[in-house]
Protein backbone atom coordinates (compact mmCIF):
# COMPACT_ATOMS: atom_id res chain seq x y z
CA UNK A 1 0.00 0.00 0.00
CA UNK A 2 1.21 3.45 -0.82
CA UNK A 3 0.48 6.01 1.84
CA UNK A 4 -0.95 8.44 -0.68
CA UNK A 5 -3.60 7.21 -3.06
CA UNK A 6 -3.61 8.20 -6.71
CA UNK A 7 -5.63 11.31 -7.45
CA UNK A 8 -8.19 11.15 -10.25
CA UNK A 9 -8.87 14.18 -12.41
CA UNK A 10 -11.28 14.97 -15.24
CA UNK A 11 -9.76 16.04 -18.55
CA UNK A 12 -12.69 15.73 -20.93
CA UNK A 13 -16.46 15.88 -20.88
CA UNK A 14 -19.26 15.18 -23.31
CA UNK A 15 -23.02 15.39 -23.00
CA UNK A 16 -26.13 14.82 -25.08
CA UNK A 17 -29.13 16.06 -23.12
CA UNK A 18 -32.70 17.28 -23.65
CA UNK A 19 -31.32 20.83 -23.38
CA UNK A 20 -28.28 20.57 -25.64
CA UNK A 21 -26.18 18.37 -27.89
CA UNK A 22 -22.90 19.06 -26.11
CA UNK A 23 -21.62 20.20 -22.73
CA UNK A 24 -21.48 23.93 -23.40
CA UNK A 25 -24.96 24.23 -24.87
CA UNK A 26 -26.47 21.99 -22.19
CA UNK A 27 -24.77 23.95 -19.41
CA UNK A 28 -25.79 27.26 -20.92
CA UNK A 29 -29.45 26.18 -20.98
CA UNK A 30 -29.24 24.82 -17.42
CA UNK A 31 -27.64 28.01 -16.10
CA UNK A 32 -30.39 30.01 -17.74
CA UNK A 33 -33.22 27.90 -16.42
CA UNK A 34 -34.33 26.63 -19.83
CA UNK A 35 -36.61 23.59 -19.74
CA UNK A 36 -36.07 20.75 -22.20
CA UNK A 37 -39.45 19.14 -21.53
CA UNK A 38 -42.04 18.96 -24.30
CA UNK A 39 -44.68 16.75 -25.86
CA UNK A 40 -43.42 13.27 -26.63
CA UNK A 41 -42.82 12.57 -30.33
CA UNK A 42 -40.87 9.30 -30.15
CA UNK A 43 -44.06 7.22 -30.06
CA UNK A 44 -47.80 7.76 -30.24
CA UNK A 45 -48.90 8.67 -26.71
CA UNK A 46 -52.65 8.49 -27.40
CA UNK A 47 -53.41 5.86 -24.75
CA UNK A 48 -50.85 7.03 -22.21
CA UNK A 49 -51.40 8.98 -19.01
CA UNK A 50 -48.15 10.85 -19.54
CA UNK A 51 -47.60 12.47 -22.92
CA UNK A 52 -44.58 14.63 -22.08
CA UNK A 53 -40.88 13.92 -21.75
CA UNK A 54 -37.43 15.38 -22.21
CA UNK A 55 -36.43 14.15 -25.64
CA UNK A 56 -33.12 14.84 -27.32
CA UNK A 57 -35.17 16.50 -30.04
CA UNK A 58 -32.60 17.44 -32.65
CA UNK A 59 -30.83 14.09 -32.59
CA UNK A 60 -29.57 13.19 -36.05
CA UNK A 61 -28.16 9.66 -36.12
CA UNK A 62 -26.94 10.04 -39.70
CA UNK A 63 -24.81 13.03 -38.76
CA UNK A 64 -22.75 10.76 -36.49
CA UNK A 65 -22.89 7.25 -37.94
CA UNK A 66 -22.84 5.43 -41.27
CA UNK A 67 -26.05 3.57 -41.90
CA UNK A 68 -24.10 0.31 -41.89
CA UNK A 69 -23.14 0.97 -38.27
CA UNK A 70 -26.22 2.77 -36.98
CA UNK A 71 -28.58 -0.06 -37.89
CA UNK A 72 -26.83 -2.07 -35.19
CA UNK A 73 -26.97 0.65 -32.56
CA UNK A 74 -29.68 1.38 -30.09
CA UNK A 75 -30.31 5.06 -29.43
CA UNK A 76 -28.75 4.80 -25.95
CA UNK A 77 -25.47 3.56 -27.42
CA UNK A 78 -25.48 6.38 -29.96
CA UNK A 79 -25.76 8.87 -27.11
CA UNK A 80 -22.88 7.31 -25.20
CA UNK A 81 -20.60 6.97 -28.21
CA UNK A 82 -21.08 10.59 -29.29
CA UNK A 83 -20.73 11.93 -25.72
CA UNK A 84 -17.53 9.89 -25.38
CA UNK A 85 -16.19 11.24 -28.68
CA UNK A 86 -16.74 14.75 -27.34
CA UNK A 87 -15.03 13.90 -24.05
CA UNK A 88 -12.04 12.24 -25.70
CA UNK A 89 -11.66 15.12 -28.15
CA UNK A 90 -11.56 17.60 -25.29
CA UNK A 91 -9.04 15.49 -23.38
CA UNK A 92 -6.74 15.33 -26.40
CA UNK A 93 -6.29 11.58 -25.89
CA UNK A 94 -6.35 9.29 -28.91
CA UNK A 95 -5.27 5.69 -29.23
CA UNK A 96 -4.53 3.51 -32.21
CA UNK A 97 -4.54 -0.29 -32.22
CA UNK A 98 -0.87 -0.44 -31.32
CA UNK A 99 -0.75 2.51 -28.93
CA UNK A 100 1.32 1.70 -25.89
CA UNK A 101 -1.15 3.30 -23.47
CA UNK A 102 -4.21 1.60 -24.90
CA UNK A 103 -4.13 -1.27 -22.41
CA UNK A 104 -4.03 1.25 -19.55
CA UNK A 105 -7.23 2.93 -20.77
CA UNK A 106 -10.75 1.59 -20.31
CA UNK A 107 -14.45 2.38 -20.34
CA UNK A 108 -17.16 2.17 -17.69
CA UNK A 109 -20.76 2.79 -18.68
CA UNK A 110 -23.86 2.98 -16.53
CA UNK A 111 -27.35 2.40 -17.84
CA UNK A 112 -30.61 1.55 -16.21
CA UNK A 113 -31.97 -0.43 -19.13
CA UNK A 114 -29.77 -0.36 -22.21
CA UNK A 115 -31.52 -0.76 -25.52
CA UNK A 116 -35.12 -0.75 -24.35
CA UNK A 117 -36.48 0.56 -27.66
CA UNK A 118 -34.69 -2.16 -29.59
CA UNK A 119 -35.88 -4.80 -27.13
CA UNK A 120 -39.48 -3.72 -27.73
CA UNK A 121 -38.98 -3.81 -31.51
CA UNK A 122 -37.46 -7.28 -31.37
CA UNK A 123 -40.19 -8.66 -29.12
CA UNK A 124 -42.78 -7.22 -31.49
CA UNK A 125 -41.05 -8.93 -34.42
CA UNK A 126 -40.96 -12.16 -32.49
CA UNK A 127 -44.66 -12.06 -31.63
CA UNK A 128 -45.83 -10.84 -35.03
CA UNK A 129 -43.55 -12.75 -37.37
CA UNK A 130 -41.97 -15.56 -35.37
CA UNK A 131 -38.48 -16.51 -34.22
CA UNK A 132 -37.06 -16.54 -37.73
CA UNK A 133 -37.53 -12.78 -38.08
CA UNK A 134 -35.70 -11.68 -34.95
CA UNK A 135 -32.56 -9.87 -36.05
CA UNK A 136 -29.16 -11.43 -35.40
CA UNK A 137 -27.92 -8.15 -33.95
CA UNK A 138 -30.85 -7.94 -31.53
CA UNK A 139 -28.99 -9.03 -28.42
CA UNK A 140 -25.90 -6.86 -29.03
CA UNK A 141 -28.20 -3.88 -29.55
CA UNK A 142 -30.02 -4.41 -26.28
CA UNK A 143 -27.40 -5.33 -23.70
CA UNK A 144 -26.40 -2.29 -21.63
CA UNK A 145 -22.67 -3.08 -21.53
CA UNK A 146 -22.53 -2.78 -25.33
CA UNK A 147 -22.21 1.00 -25.08
CA UNK A 148 -18.90 0.49 -23.28
CA UNK A 149 -17.84 -2.22 -25.73
CA UNK A 150 -18.59 0.04 -28.69
CA UNK A 151 -16.54 2.92 -27.28
CA UNK A 152 -13.66 0.57 -26.56
CA UNK A 153 -13.81 -0.72 -30.14
CA UNK A 154 -14.02 2.73 -31.71
CA UNK A 155 -11.40 4.38 -29.51
CA UNK A 156 -9.05 1.37 -29.17
CA UNK A 157 -9.28 1.20 -25.39
CA UNK A 158 -8.16 -2.27 -24.28
CA UNK A 159 -7.94 -1.88 -20.50
CA UNK A 160 -10.79 -2.44 -18.03
CA UNK A 161 -14.13 -2.19 -19.85
CA UNK A 162 -17.31 -2.80 -17.92
CA UNK A 163 -20.82 -1.71 -17.07
CA UNK A 164 -22.91 -0.87 -14.03
CA UNK A 165 -26.66 -1.44 -13.99
CA UNK A 166 -28.10 0.18 -10.86
CA UNK A 167 -31.16 1.95 -12.25
CA UNK A 168 -31.02 5.72 -11.77
CA UNK A 169 -27.73 5.65 -9.92
CA UNK A 170 -25.97 3.61 -12.64
CA UNK A 171 -23.75 6.25 -14.16
CA UNK A 172 -22.86 7.83 -10.82
CA UNK A 173 -21.61 4.36 -9.93
CA UNK A 174 -19.85 4.17 -13.29
CA UNK A 175 -17.94 7.40 -12.63
CA UNK A 176 -17.14 6.35 -9.06
CA UNK A 177 -16.10 2.82 -9.99
CA UNK A 178 -13.94 4.11 -12.85
CA UNK A 179 -12.23 6.50 -10.44
CA UNK A 180 -11.59 3.57 -8.09
CA UNK A 181 -10.03 1.58 -10.93
CA UNK A 182 -7.59 4.43 -11.54
CA UNK A 183 -6.97 4.91 -7.83
CA UNK A 184 -5.95 1.29 -7.38
CA UNK A 185 -3.63 1.52 -10.36
CA UNK A 186 -5.46 -0.82 -12.73
CA UNK A 187 -5.74 1.90 -15.39
CA UNK A 188 -4.46 5.41 -16.05
CA UNK A 189 -7.42 6.59 -18.11
CA UNK A 190 -11.10 5.68 -17.97
CA UNK A 191 -13.91 6.94 -20.16
CA UNK A 192 -16.83 6.87 -17.73
CA UNK A 193 -20.44 7.86 -18.00
CA UNK A 194 -23.87 6.68 -18.87
CA UNK A 195 -26.66 6.68 -21.37
CA UNK A 196 -30.37 6.02 -21.49
CA UNK A 197 -33.08 6.08 -24.13
CA UNK A 198 -36.20 4.79 -22.42
CA UNK A 199 -38.81 7.21 -23.73
CA UNK A 200 -40.64 4.23 -25.19
CA UNK A 201 -44.06 2.65 -24.96
CA UNK A 202 -43.04 0.22 -22.26
CA UNK A 203 -40.86 2.72 -20.39
CA UNK A 204 -43.63 5.28 -20.04
CA UNK A 205 -46.39 2.71 -19.46
CA UNK A 206 -44.53 0.95 -16.70
CA UNK A 207 -43.52 4.10 -14.82
CA UNK A 208 -47.08 5.38 -15.28
CA UNK A 209 -48.46 2.23 -13.70
CA UNK A 210 -46.08 2.76 -10.79
CA UNK A 211 -47.53 6.31 -10.44
CA UNK A 212 -44.00 7.66 -10.75
CA UNK A 213 -44.42 10.07 -13.67
CA UNK A 214 -45.83 13.57 -13.76
CA UNK A 215 -49.09 13.82 -15.68
CA UNK A 216 -48.95 17.59 -16.00
CA UNK A 217 -49.37 17.15 -19.74
CA UNK A 218 -50.80 20.62 -20.35
CA UNK A 219 -47.71 22.31 -18.94
CA UNK A 220 -44.62 20.37 -20.03
CA UNK A 221 -42.11 23.00 -18.97
CA UNK A 222 -43.70 23.25 -15.54
CA UNK A 223 -43.99 19.51 -15.00
CA UNK A 224 -40.63 18.75 -13.41
CA UNK A 225 -40.78 20.73 -10.17
CA UNK A 226 -38.50 19.09 -7.62
CA UNK A 227 -39.12 20.15 -4.01
CA UNK A 228 -42.19 22.24 -4.96
CA UNK A 229 -45.35 21.43 -3.03
CA UNK A 230 -47.28 20.71 -6.23
CA UNK A 231 -44.83 18.21 -7.72
CA UNK A 232 -46.58 15.15 -9.09
CA UNK A 233 -43.85 12.83 -10.31
CA UNK A 234 -40.75 12.80 -12.46
CA UNK A 235 -40.52 13.60 -16.15
CA UNK A 236 -38.54 11.10 -18.17
CA UNK A 237 -35.57 12.45 -20.06
CA UNK A 238 -32.95 10.72 -22.17
CA UNK A 239 -29.38 11.28 -23.24
CA UNK A 240 -25.81 10.41 -22.48
CA UNK A 241 -22.83 11.87 -20.70
CA UNK A 242 -19.21 10.88 -20.60
CA UNK A 243 -16.13 11.98 -18.69
CA UNK A 244 -12.49 11.24 -19.32
CA UNK A 245 -10.97 10.38 -15.95
CA UNK A 246 -7.25 10.23 -15.62
CA UNK A 247 -4.69 9.80 -12.88
CA UNK A 248 -3.26 13.15 -11.86
CA UNK A 249 0.26 12.01 -12.84
CA UNK A 250 -0.89 10.87 -16.26
CA UNK A 251 -2.70 14.15 -16.92
CA UNK A 252 0.21 16.24 -15.70
CA UNK A 253 2.77 14.26 -17.65
CA UNK A 254 1.05 15.27 -20.88
CA UNK A 255 0.16 18.79 -19.75
CA UNK A 256 -3.55 18.13 -20.10
CA UNK A 257 -6.03 20.77 -19.05
CA UNK A 258 -7.56 19.61 -15.76
CA UNK A 259 -11.26 20.35 -15.41
CA UNK A 260 -11.68 19.11 -11.86
CA UNK A 261 -11.00 16.19 -9.58
CA UNK A 262 -13.15 13.27 -8.45
CA UNK A 263 -12.42 13.39 -4.73
CA UNK A 264 -15.24 11.45 -3.14
CA UNK A 265 -17.40 8.43 -3.85
CA UNK A 266 -19.83 6.88 -1.44
CA UNK A 267 -22.63 4.37 -1.74
CA UNK A 268 -25.13 2.66 0.45
CA UNK A 269 -28.32 0.65 0.21
CA UNK A 270 -31.68 1.35 1.75
CA UNK A 271 -32.47 -2.36 2.14
CA UNK A 272 -36.11 -1.33 2.39
CA UNK A 273 -38.30 -1.47 -0.74
CA UNK A 274 -38.04 -2.08 -4.48
CA UNK A 275 -38.98 1.46 -5.49
CA UNK A 276 -39.57 3.62 -2.40
CA UNK A 277 -36.77 5.30 -0.48
CA UNK A 278 -36.39 4.41 3.18
CA UNK A 279 -38.37 7.08 5.07
CA UNK A 280 -36.25 9.44 7.08
CA UNK A 281 -33.38 9.42 4.58
CA UNK A 282 -30.93 7.37 6.64
CA UNK A 283 -29.83 5.29 3.65
CA UNK A 284 -29.07 8.22 1.38
CA UNK A 285 -27.40 10.15 4.20
CA UNK A 286 -24.90 7.33 4.67
CA UNK A 287 -23.88 7.52 1.00
CA UNK A 288 -23.31 11.27 1.35
CA UNK A 289 -21.32 10.89 4.57
CA UNK A 290 -19.25 8.17 3.07
CA UNK A 291 -18.43 10.33 0.03
CA UNK A 292 -17.45 13.23 2.31
CA UNK A 293 -15.21 10.90 4.34
CA UNK A 294 -13.72 9.49 1.17
CA UNK A 295 -12.86 13.01 0.03
CA UNK A 296 -11.41 13.74 3.49
CA UNK A 297 -13.60 16.82 3.75
CA UNK A 298 -15.71 18.42 6.42
CA UNK A 299 -19.44 18.79 5.84
CA UNK A 300 -19.02 22.58 5.68
CA UNK A 301 -16.64 22.19 2.70
CA UNK A 302 -19.49 21.13 0.43
CA UNK A 303 -20.41 24.33 -1.38
CA UNK A 304 -23.31 22.96 -3.39
CA UNK A 305 -25.32 19.77 -3.68
CA UNK A 306 -26.62 18.74 -7.08
CA UNK A 307 -29.57 16.77 -5.78
CA UNK A 308 -31.13 13.65 -7.17
CA UNK A 309 -34.32 15.77 -6.89
CA UNK A 310 -36.60 13.79 -9.16
CA UNK A 311 -39.85 15.69 -8.51
CA UNK A 312 -41.56 12.66 -6.98
CA UNK A 313 -43.31 13.09 -3.65
CA UNK A 314 -41.19 10.49 -1.94
CA UNK A 315 -37.75 11.35 -3.27
CA UNK A 316 -37.66 15.05 -2.65
CA UNK A 317 -38.78 15.08 0.97
CA UNK A 318 -36.67 12.03 1.81
CA UNK A 319 -33.60 13.46 0.10
CA UNK A 320 -34.10 16.70 2.02
CA UNK A 321 -34.17 14.75 5.27
CA UNK A 322 -31.09 12.82 4.16
CA UNK A 323 -29.18 16.02 3.44
CA UNK A 324 -30.07 17.28 6.92
CA UNK A 325 -28.79 14.03 8.43
CA UNK A 326 -25.60 14.08 6.39
CA UNK A 327 -24.66 17.74 6.67
CA UNK A 328 -26.14 18.53 10.07
CA UNK A 329 -26.18 22.24 10.84
CA UNK A 330 -24.33 22.96 7.61
CA UNK A 331 -27.39 21.84 5.62
CA UNK A 332 -29.10 25.18 6.15
CA UNK A 333 -26.18 27.03 4.56
CA UNK A 334 -25.64 24.65 1.67
CA UNK A 335 -27.41 25.40 -1.58
CA UNK A 336 -29.05 22.38 -3.17
CA UNK A 337 -30.61 22.29 -6.63
CA UNK A 338 -32.10 19.78 -8.99
CA UNK A 339 -31.22 20.31 -12.62
CA UNK A 340 -33.76 17.61 -13.43
CA UNK A 341 -36.22 20.49 -13.22
CA UNK A 342 -34.89 21.37 -16.70
CA UNK A 343 -33.52 18.16 -18.18
CA UNK A 344 -36.06 15.74 -16.79
CA UNK A 345 -34.73 12.51 -15.33
CA UNK A 346 -32.11 10.88 -17.52
CA UNK A 347 -32.43 7.67 -15.45
CA UNK A 348 -29.20 5.69 -15.82
CA UNK A 349 -27.51 8.64 -17.53
CA UNK A 350 -28.46 11.11 -14.81
CA UNK A 351 -25.49 10.59 -12.50
CA UNK A 352 -22.89 11.23 -15.19
CA UNK A 353 -24.83 14.13 -16.70
CA UNK A 354 -25.10 15.73 -13.28
CA UNK A 355 -21.42 15.11 -12.56
CA UNK A 356 -20.77 17.16 -15.71
CA UNK A 357 -23.14 19.86 -14.44
CA UNK A 358 -21.34 19.85 -11.08
CA UNK A 359 -17.97 20.32 -12.79
CA UNK A 360 -19.35 23.19 -14.87
CA UNK A 361 -20.71 24.78 -11.69
CA UNK A 362 -17.18 24.60 -10.28
CA UNK A 363 -15.70 26.05 -13.45
CA UNK A 364 -18.04 29.02 -13.64
CA UNK A 365 -18.61 29.37 -9.88
CA UNK A 366 -22.32 29.38 -10.57
CA UNK A 367 -25.13 27.48 -8.87
CA UNK A 368 -27.63 26.20 -11.44
CA UNK A 369 -31.22 26.77 -10.36
CA UNK A 370 -34.15 24.51 -9.57
CA UNK A 371 -36.85 25.91 -11.82
CA UNK A 372 -40.61 25.74 -11.24
CA UNK A 373 -40.33 26.73 -7.60
CA UNK A 374 -43.71 28.29 -6.87
CA UNK A 375 -45.07 26.90 -3.61
CA UNK A 376 -42.77 25.81 -0.84
CA UNK A 377 -43.25 22.36 0.65
CA UNK A 378 -42.84 22.44 4.44
CA UNK A 379 -41.05 19.09 4.19
CA UNK A 380 -38.53 20.58 1.77
CA UNK A 381 -36.87 23.36 3.70
CA UNK A 382 -33.43 23.78 2.13
CA UNK A 383 -32.09 26.49 -0.16
CA UNK A 384 -32.98 25.05 -3.56
CA UNK A 385 -31.59 27.96 -5.61
CA UNK A 386 -35.13 28.72 -6.77
CA UNK A 387 -35.72 29.66 -10.40
CA UNK A 388 -32.54 31.62 -11.03
CA UNK A 389 -28.86 30.74 -11.12
CA UNK A 390 -26.62 32.37 -8.57
CA UNK A 391 -22.94 33.14 -8.28
CA UNK A 392 -21.10 31.37 -5.49
CA UNK A 393 -17.65 30.51 -4.29
CA UNK A 394 -17.30 26.77 -4.78
CA UNK A 395 -14.48 24.32 -4.13
CA UNK A 396 -16.38 21.07 -3.68
CA UNK A 397 -19.69 19.90 -5.12
CA UNK A 398 -21.60 16.79 -4.12
CA UNK A 399 -23.91 15.06 -6.60
CA UNK A 400 -26.54 12.57 -5.46
CA UNK A 401 -28.07 9.73 -7.45
CA UNK A 402 -30.49 7.15 -6.13
CA UNK A 403 -31.97 4.15 -7.88
CA UNK A 404 -34.81 1.63 -7.71
CA UNK A 405 -33.54 -1.24 -5.64
CA UNK A 406 -32.47 1.11 -2.88
CA UNK A 407 -29.14 2.24 -4.36
CA UNK A 408 -27.75 5.50 -3.00
CA UNK A 409 -24.67 7.03 -4.60
CA UNK A 410 -22.89 10.30 -3.91
CA UNK A 411 -19.97 11.72 -5.85
CA UNK A 412 -17.85 14.70 -4.88
CA UNK A 413 -15.98 16.73 -7.48
CA UNK A 414 -13.53 19.44 -6.55
CA UNK A 415 -11.59 22.30 -8.03
CA UNK A 416 -7.91 21.60 -8.63
CA UNK B 1 -38.07 -11.68 -63.34
CA UNK B 2 -34.87 -11.71 -65.36
CA UNK B 3 -31.47 -11.81 -63.74
CA UNK B 4 -30.78 -8.11 -64.32
CA UNK B 5 -33.99 -7.13 -62.58
CA UNK B 6 -33.15 -9.37 -59.61
CA UNK B 7 -29.65 -7.94 -59.51
CA UNK B 8 -30.95 -4.39 -59.50
CA UNK B 9 -33.43 -4.98 -56.69
CA UNK B 10 -30.90 -6.95 -54.69
CA UNK B 11 -28.35 -4.17 -55.02
CA UNK B 12 -31.02 -1.73 -53.85
CA UNK B 13 -31.58 -3.82 -50.70
CA UNK B 14 -27.86 -4.03 -50.00
CA UNK B 15 -27.51 -0.28 -50.23
CA UNK B 16 -30.69 0.86 -48.52
CA UNK B 17 -31.07 -1.82 -45.87
CA UNK B 18 -27.49 -2.72 -45.07
CA UNK B 19 -25.78 0.55 -45.94
CA UNK B 20 -23.29 -1.06 -48.32
CA UNK B 21 -21.28 0.92 -50.84
CA UNK B 22 -23.04 0.65 -54.25
CA UNK B 23 -19.79 1.10 -56.18
CA UNK B 24 -18.31 -2.06 -54.71
CA UNK B 25 -21.28 -4.30 -55.47
CA UNK B 26 -20.81 -6.66 -58.43
CA UNK B 27 -21.39 -10.33 -59.16
CA UNK B 28 -17.96 -11.41 -58.00
CA UNK B 29 -17.93 -9.34 -54.80
CA UNK B 30 -17.41 -11.50 -51.72
CA UNK B 31 -19.65 -10.31 -48.86
CA UNK B 32 -17.17 -10.76 -46.05
CA UNK B 33 -13.95 -9.95 -47.90
CA UNK B 34 -14.95 -7.25 -50.37
CA UNK B 35 -18.03 -5.67 -48.80
CA UNK B 36 -16.99 -5.83 -45.15
CA UNK B 37 -20.12 -7.73 -44.13
CA UNK B 38 -19.48 -9.84 -41.01
CA UNK B 39 -21.18 -13.14 -40.14
CA UNK B 40 -24.10 -11.36 -38.42
CA UNK B 41 -24.40 -9.12 -41.47
CA UNK B 42 -24.76 -12.09 -43.80
CA UNK B 43 -27.73 -13.28 -41.74
CA UNK B 44 -29.25 -9.79 -41.83
CA UNK B 45 -28.70 -9.67 -45.57
CA UNK B 46 -30.47 -12.96 -46.20
CA UNK B 47 -33.40 -11.85 -44.04
CA UNK B 48 -33.64 -8.63 -46.02
CA UNK B 49 -33.67 -10.63 -49.26
CA UNK B 50 -36.39 -12.94 -47.94
CA UNK B 51 -38.53 -9.89 -47.23
CA UNK B 52 -37.76 -8.12 -50.48
CA UNK B 53 -38.43 -11.10 -52.76
CA UNK B 54 -40.90 -12.99 -50.53
CA UNK B 55 -38.83 -16.17 -50.64
CA UNK B 56 -37.57 -18.62 -48.01
CA UNK B 57 -33.84 -19.22 -47.71
CA UNK B 58 -33.14 -22.31 -45.57
CA UNK B 59 -30.05 -22.17 -43.34
CA UNK B 60 -28.24 -24.92 -45.24
CA UNK B 61 -28.55 -22.96 -48.50
CA UNK B 62 -27.67 -19.72 -46.79
CA UNK B 63 -24.34 -21.08 -45.66
CA UNK B 64 -23.17 -21.60 -49.24
CA UNK B 65 -23.74 -17.99 -50.28
CA UNK B 66 -20.49 -16.10 -50.30
CA UNK B 67 -20.74 -13.69 -53.24
CA UNK B 68 -23.30 -11.25 -54.60
CA UNK B 69 -23.64 -13.37 -57.77
CA UNK B 70 -24.50 -16.46 -55.76
CA UNK B 71 -27.16 -14.53 -53.88
CA UNK B 72 -28.72 -13.33 -57.13
CA UNK B 73 -28.76 -16.85 -58.58
CA UNK B 74 -30.28 -18.30 -55.46
CA UNK B 75 -33.04 -15.69 -55.31
CA UNK B 76 -33.80 -16.07 -59.02
CA UNK B 77 -34.01 -19.82 -58.63
CA UNK B 78 -36.77 -19.38 -56.06
CA UNK B 79 -38.94 -16.90 -57.92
Amino acid sequence: MTSQRRRVVVTGMGAITPVGLDVESSWSAIKNGVSGIGHTTLFDTKDYKTTISGEVVAWDTDAHFDRKDSRRLDRFSEFFIVASRQALAQSGLAYSEDSEGSARAGVMVGAGFGGMGSFIDEINLLSERGPGRVTPTGVPKIIPNMAAGLVSIEANLTGPVSCVVTACSASANAVGDAAEIIRRGAADVMVAGGAEAAITTFGIASFNQARALSTRNDDPEGASRPFDLDRDGFVMGEGGASLVLESMEHAQSRDAEILGEVTGYGMSADAYHITLPRPGGMGASRAMKSAIDDAQLDVSDIGYVNAHGTSTQANDSTETAAIHLALGEAAGNTPVSSTKSMTGHLLGAAGAAEAVVSLMALRDQVLPPTINQVTADPECDLDYVPNEAREASLDHVMSNSFGFGGHNVSLIVSRV
Amino acid sequence: MDRNAVSERLTGVLVSELGLDADKINDGANFEEDLDVDSLGVVELLMALEDEFDVKIPDEEAESIVTVGQAIDMVQGKL
